[in-house]
C-alpha cells in the first residue's frame, strides 16, 4: 500500500476493511475503489464504505439483475462499476469459500481461487479426470473440452441425476447490453484481466474500447459487429457465454 | 464460555420452528440468533412472529439476538433489514455491511459471513459500534489466536463451533436448480430438504449441501474436541448451528462437556452419529476444510 500510494497511481482498488482503514488514515489523499471483493450488494453497505473510507468508486459484485444494478446506482453515493467480460463468478463474491475448502486456499486468504497446485488431470479409459485437493469433481471424454477447474462449474450428482449443479462452463458477456448499461448509469464496466495475457488484454480491451465508443456515439442502433464477437470469441473459455444474473431468468 | 444458538439456515415449516424454540427455551443454550438469514421469499415467519419467538425465550432466560439477511438484493431486503435493525428490544447480528452502516453507533454482533479477517478490520468495527464477532469459518485457530491477541476491549469472540458450514452464496437457487424450475417460480422447494440437498462428487464425495441460494459443507464441522485450546484461547461463546435433527442432544453434549461432565473428546465422538453426514475439522487446523484431524478418509 504504501508503496504504491508513494509510487503516485490514479487509484487503489482494495476488499478489506482494515486495509481501507489503514488506506485512508496514512494515504488521505489516495482515490479508492472498493473492489468486488468488497462484497457490496447493496447501497447501505456502499455507504458504510464511502462514510469511514471515502471510496469513489465500487465494483459491484455479479449477483445483481439489471434493474437491481440501476437502483443501486440510483442510491449510491459513489460511482458504480460492473463486470462485463470474463469469468462468471456465480457465488456473491467475497463471500464464497467452495475453493478452500476442498483446496485450503480461497481468494479471501490467497487471492486466488482453485489453486493450480490443487489440480490434478489425470488420463484415464473413461476420458481426463479432473482433481480439485483430491476430489474427483470432473471426468471429460476424448476430444471434449476441459475448461480450468473450479467447483462451481464442475458436474455433480444431486438427487440421482449428474449435471453441472451449481453452473455451466460459461463465460460472462455482456456487450450485447452495452446500451442498458449506460442508461441504467454505469460508470465503467470491467474486463477481467487477472491470471490472463498480454495478448489476451491487447484483443479484448481494444474489441471493448471501440464498442464503448460506438454505443456512446449512436446508443439506439449499437450492436455488437460480428467481427468483435469472433474476436472475443476467440480468447473465451469454452463457447458459451451468458449475461448471468443481469438476466433474470438466469437466477 | 457461553454457548449460543445461531439462526435456523433451513426452510422448515412454522409449526416445526415454533415447536423448535419451545425446546431451545428450556435447553441450557445462552443466546439465540433468530431471524430468516438465507431468503427474503422464505416468509412463513413474518417479524412480528420472530419478535414473539424472541420474546418468549427472554424470558425463559436467553439472551436474544435478531439476524439480518446474508446476501442483500432488493429493495424490499433493506426494509426488512431495517425493520431489524430498529427492532427496539433486541441486539442485531449484522450478517452484511449494509446492516453495520444501520447499526453503527449502536451495539451490534458481526455473522460468520462479515468478513473479519484481521485485527484492523476488528478494531475499526470496535469504533463503529461492535460488541461481539463470530470469527470467519474458513481461518485457523493460528489466525484467531493472533486476533485475540488485540482484541479490542469490550468485544467478545464467538466461534461456530458445530454445524455445516455456510460456504458460499448466490444470487441464484440451486434448489430450484435441480428441481429444473426458475427462482422466481421455485415452488418452495427447498422446504422438502431441512438439512439441504446432498451433492456428492464424481467419486462420491459426499461434497457439498444446497440450501436454496447458500452452499453448505456436506460434512459438519466440529471443534468440541479442542474444548480445552477454546478455554485458553478466552473464547467467549461457542456456537451451534441448527440442524433438523438431534439439536438438542448437540446442545446437551457440549454443555455436558462445558460442565466438567463428560470429556470434550467423549462428547464430540459422541456427536458424530448425529450429523447428516459425519465430521469435518480442518478449517480451524488450516487445512482444506473437508478434511477431518480425526478420520482420514472424508467419504
Amino acid at each position: 500500500m504504501d508503496r504504491a500510494a508513494e509510487m503516485g497511481f490514479d487509484a487503489l482498488i482494495a476488499a478489506d476493511i482494515g486495509v481501507l482503514d489503514y488506506a485512508c488514515n496514512r494515504w488521505p489523499d489516495l482515490n479508492l475503489h472498493l473492489s468486488v471483493q468488497g462484497s457490496a450488494t447493496n447501497y447501505e453497505a456502499i455507504r458504510f464504505f464511502h462514510e469511514n473510507f471515502g471510496i469513489n468508486r465500487v465494483v459491484v459484485p455479479r449477483v445483481l439483475s439489471l434493474p437491481q444494478v440501476k437502483h443501486v446506482v440510483e442510491n449510491s453515493p459513489v460511482s458504480i462499476e460492473v463486470s462485463g467480460f470474463g469469468s462468471l463468478c456465480v457465488m456473491v463474491e467475497g463471500r464464497c469459500l467452495l475453493s478452500s475448502y476442498a483446496t485450503g486456499e480461497s481468494p479471501n486468504t490467497f487471492g486466488a481461487c482453485s489453486p493450480a497446485s490443487a489440480v490434478e488431470w489425470r488420463e484415464t479409459d473413461k476420458g481426463l479426470e479432473t482433481r480439485l485437493g483430491g476430489i474427483l469433481i470432473e471426468t471429460v471424454e476424448k476430444g471434449e473440452n476441459a475448461g480450468y477447474p473450479t467447483i462451481c462449474k464442475a458436474r455433480f450428482e444431486v438427487g440421482g441425476n449428474t449435471f453441472h449443479a451449481i453452473e455451466e462452463p460459461t463465460s460472462l458477456n455482456t456487450m450485447e447490453m452495452l446500451p442498458e448499461l449506460q442508461k441504467a448509469g454505469i460508470a465503467a464496466v470491467k474486463i477481467e484481466g487477472r491470471q490472463r495475457s498480454p495478448v489476451y488484454v491487447k484483443q479484448v480491451t481494444r474489441v471493448w474500447r471501440a464498442a464503448l465508443d460506438a454505443c456512446a456515439k449512436d446508443p439506439e442502433h449499437f450492436k455488437p459487429k460480428t467481427e468483435w464477437l469472433a474476436e472475443l470469441a476467440k480468447v473465451s473459455e469454452g463457447s458459451q457465454t451468458t449475461f448471468g444474473a443481469y438476466h433474470r431468468p438466469w437466477q | 464460555m457461553k454457548l449460543s444458538l445461531g439462526p435456523i439456515t433451513y426452510f422448515w415449516s412454522k409449526d416445526k420452528t415454533l415447536e423448535f424454540y419451545e425446546q431451545v427455551a428450556k435447553s441450557p443454550v445462552d443466546i439465540v440468533y433468530l431471524g430468516e438469514t438465507i431468503c427474503s421469499k422464505r416468509a412463513v415467519i413474518r417479524f412480528s412472529d420472530w419478535m414473539e419467538i424472541g420474546e418468549r425465550l427472554a424470558a425463559a432466560g436467553k439472551e436474544v439476538v435478531m439476524s439480518t439477511m446474508t446476501l442483500l438484493e432488493a429493495e424490499s431486503e433493506l426494509k426488512m433489514m431495517r425493520r431489524i435493525c430498529e427492532n427496539g428490544k433486541f441486539m442485531v447480528e449484522a450478517n452484511d455491511i449494509g446492516a453495520i452502516h444501520l447499526m453503527q453507533g449502536r451495539p451490534f454482533v458481526t455473522g460468520p459471513s462479515v468478513n473479519v479477517y484481521n485485527q484492523r478490520t476488528l478494531a475499526k468495527l470496535a469504533k463503529v459500534g461492535l460488541r461481539r464477532w463470530v470469527f470467519p469459518v474458513e481461518l485457523s485457530e493460528e489466525t484467531f489466536a493472533d486476533m485475540q491477541d488485540e482484541r479490542p476491549e469490550g468485544v467478545e469472540s464467538e466461534i461456530f463451533a458445530y454445524g455445516r458450514l455456510p460456504l458460499a452464496y448466490s444470487a441464484r437457487c440451486f434448489t430450484a436448480r435441480a428441481h429444473n424450475l426458475p427462482k422466481d417460480d421455485c415452488d418452495y422447494k427447498c422446504g422438502e430438504f431441512p438439512d439441504g440437498m446432498t451433492l456428492s462428487a464424481q467419486d462420491e464425495t459426499r461434497f457439498l449441501s444446497l440450501n436454496g441460494i447458500q452452499t453448505q459443507s456436506a460434512h459438519t464441522f466440529n471443534v468440541l474436541s479442542e474444548l480445552d485450546e477454546l478455554r485458553s484461547l478466552e473464547v467467549d461463546v461457542l456456537r451451534i448451528s441448527p440442524q433438523s435433527e438431534h439439536t438438542m442432544e448437540v446442545i446437551e453434549a457440549f454443555h455436558n462437556a462445558m460442565q466438567g461432565k463428560e470429556t470434550p473428546e467423549a462428547a464430540a465422538a459422541r456427536l458424530n452419529e448425529k450429523m447428516p453426514i459425519g465430521p469435518c475439522d480442518g478449517y480451524w487446523h488450516g487445512k482444506p476444510g473437508i478434511s477431518d484431524s480425526l478420520l482420514d478418509n472424508y467419504k
